[in-house]
């Protein structure tokens, strides 16, 4: 998969967002929230681990989630941000030593972002920009992918519901349709909701 | 000719034993292996370096290379297991508050401890899990739905930090491997009520696992691998040979573990309390006997049906379950095969003898604490 153009002047990026940084050592949490503040960033909260402070993590909903590949309490970040709804779920930031390859292979495979290298302070800004500039082009195309599979879903259901209209009306396919429409038009509701509606109802007589 | 290197992902709980074992008996080096064995901080760390290319194969909970395969794991990726590298071993503990208030309940008994619990007034139950795609997860999720209004909040915490999470009140009870459950009962903060195999007595815990493309392209290399795990999860059975397995593991630069935490797990000797004397648990961990390594389709089934698959997940699960390498890898080295590939989960209430290769292959129970059996062909 290529990853198409970013824009590293996307204005959302200078937004003030929440990031918590998850590291046990103090002065380096010190250096890492002073480089983040110096970057425009206020808005930080860090912890020297999160293992059962899954409420403390809820509650701050960060936007980004720093911690080190290192750390054993990735496998809960895991679980508190696989349990948030994927538009409002955290980017976590996996600083790591290892090699270059793997960010990119991380961030093709479409799951995270490894920042590779260490995290030197004064690169702390655009390490960071260009990592949420990636994640949010995948994010998107996941986004569209599952509101594409979701119209399929929503195409089967009125088709079924056209269809029952049609066994038990004697209507036209059109006719069906039609029916529908008027019906959501006239309750004001969608006409997926209306031919959902029907299919349960459907269900429960058949 | 020089030693083919392998690298080989792991986390450090007594239950990697077998691929410590491999190494430092030399059961790897005879395959011709330079097994290079890779510490990994996290489950979810090592997932991605597995399904990235960065290990070549690795130690892995029974439920992640089926949960990936279902396209929940976190990372989409073929990742099958080669086989099993241990059956139970895990332990189910609760804090001294949980313990005073559900009062005594016999060590093991599943069903008791649970009606005990369900009756507990409160706040639902927050209960510490070192990762969700884990067969402690599952059994605690099959163990504690047959009580309908007991409500419980899994919370994912790191092994080592389990004692911590209950001394200080994050969690009420635990479901974690060793040695991690024992040393939260020497630090004085909880206590053992049962284990994984009273809720399921054959349970696979931890795998071999690697990616479906890499055992294709390696197949030469993956047989040795197979071997000397098979050899040294053999070897870790043997009853003359478990203090000497004690000794090695404590000794290990990785495990980092001392003889006593390792003790055990091993011996199957558990100290349920401050203070108790040590409970004999019957399997309490398994690495060889009873076809413990063969990698039975039909748990894989099992296994994905909790994780909430139809029955095309339930098929894709079987064949990440490589019962089929096993037999082509491991026959030429004299290992008994079973006849079968799958076995209805939960209906051997007793050892029982069954077809295999060699004839002599005896099944362990793997009955369920509620009686229920599992048909998935």
């Amino acid at each position: 998969m290529d990853l198409p153009k970013i824009d590293y002047d996307d204005s959302s990026m200078s937004e003030n967002l929440r990031i918590l940084v998850v590291e046990a050592d103090p002065s380096r949490v010190r250096d890492i929230v002073d480089a983040l503040n110096d970057a425009g960033w206020t808005d930080v909260m860090a912890l020297a681990q999160i293992s059962a402070l899954d409420r403390t993590v809820k509650e701050f909903a960060p936007d980004i989630v720093l911690i080190d590949l290192a750390n054993p309490d990735r496998d809960t970040l895991e679980q508190i941000t696989v349990a948030t709804e994927t538009d409002k779920r955290a980017v976590a930031l996996f600083v790591d030593r290892t090699d270059d390859t793997l960010t990119q292979a991380a961030l093709n495979a479409g799951v995270s972002a490894y920042v590779v290298d260490g995290l030197t302070m004064n690169r702390i800004k655009p390490v960071l920009e260009t990592a949420i500039a990636r994640f949010k082009v995948i994010r998107q195309m996941q986004s569209e992918l599952d509101a594409a599979k979701q119209a399929l879903e929503d195409r089967k259901t009125i088709d079924r519901a056209k269809g029952f209209l049609m066994r038990q009306r004697g209507l036209s396919e059109d006719e069906a349709y039609g029916l529908m429409r008027k019906t959501a038009m006239d309750q004001g509701r969608k006409v997926i909701d209306v031919a959902t509606a029907l299919v349960t109802a459907a269900d429960l007589l058949s | 000719m020089t030693a083919q290197v392998l690298n080989c992902g792991y986390v450090p709980l007594v239950d990697c034993a077998p691929l410590v074992i491999a190494k430092e008996l030399g059961f790897a080096a005879e395959e011709g292996l330079d097994l290079n064995l890779v510490r990994q901080p996290s489950w979810s760390a090592l997932r991605d370096m597995l399904a990235l290319g960065h290990l070549d194969a690795a130690q892995m909970l029974s439920p992640m290379p089926i949960a990936m395969s279902m396209g929940i794991g976190g990372l989409p990726a073929q990742i099958d297991t080669l086989m099993v590298l241990s059956v139970n071993g895990t332990v189910f503990g609760v804090s001294n508050t949980l313990a005073a208030a559900i009062g005594d309940v016999t060590f093991g008994d599943a069903k008791g401890l649970l009606a005990r619990i369900a009756a507990h007034e409160g706040r639902p139950l927050r209960i510490g899990v070192p990762f969700h795609y884990a067969m402690h997860r599952l059994l605690l999720s099959y163990w504690t739905k047959t009580a309908p209004k007991l409500t419980i909040e899994e919370v994912t915490v790191p092994p080592p930090r389990m004692a911590a999470a209950v001394a200080e009140g994050h969690v009420d009870a635990f479901w974690v491997g060793e040695p991690w459950g024992s040393v939260a009962v020497q630090t004085g903060d909880a206590t053992l009520m049962m284990t994984g195999s009273d809720v399921w007595k054959f349970a696979p815990e931890k795998v071999l696992a690697a990616r479906r493309d890499w055992s294709a392209d390696n197949s030469d290399v993956g047989r040795r691998l197979m071997r000397a795990v098979y050899r040294a999860a053999q070897w870790l059975d043997g009853r003359q040979n478990k203090p000497l397995a004690i000794e090695i593991l404590g000794r290990s630069e990785h495990l980092n573990l001392s003889s006593d935490l390792i003790d055990p797990a091993v011996t199957g000797h558990l100290t349920p309390g401050l203070g108790q004397p040590p409970v004999a648990v019957t399997r309490f961990l398994q690495f060889h006997k009873h076809a413990a390594n063969f990698p039975w389709r039909s748990q894989a089934a099992w296994i994905a049906q909790q994780l909430g698959a139809d029955a095309e997940g339930t098929a894709r699960a079987k064949q990440c379950f490589r019962s089929d390498l096993y037999r082509q890898n491991l026959n030429g080295i004299g290992a008994d095969l079973p006849g079968a590939s799958e076995k209805v989960e939960g209906s051997l209430k007793f050892e029982t003898a069954v077809a295999s290769t060699r004839g002599h292959m005896i099944l362990a129970p793997d009955a369920f604490f509620d009686g229920r059996t599992f048909d998935f062909t």
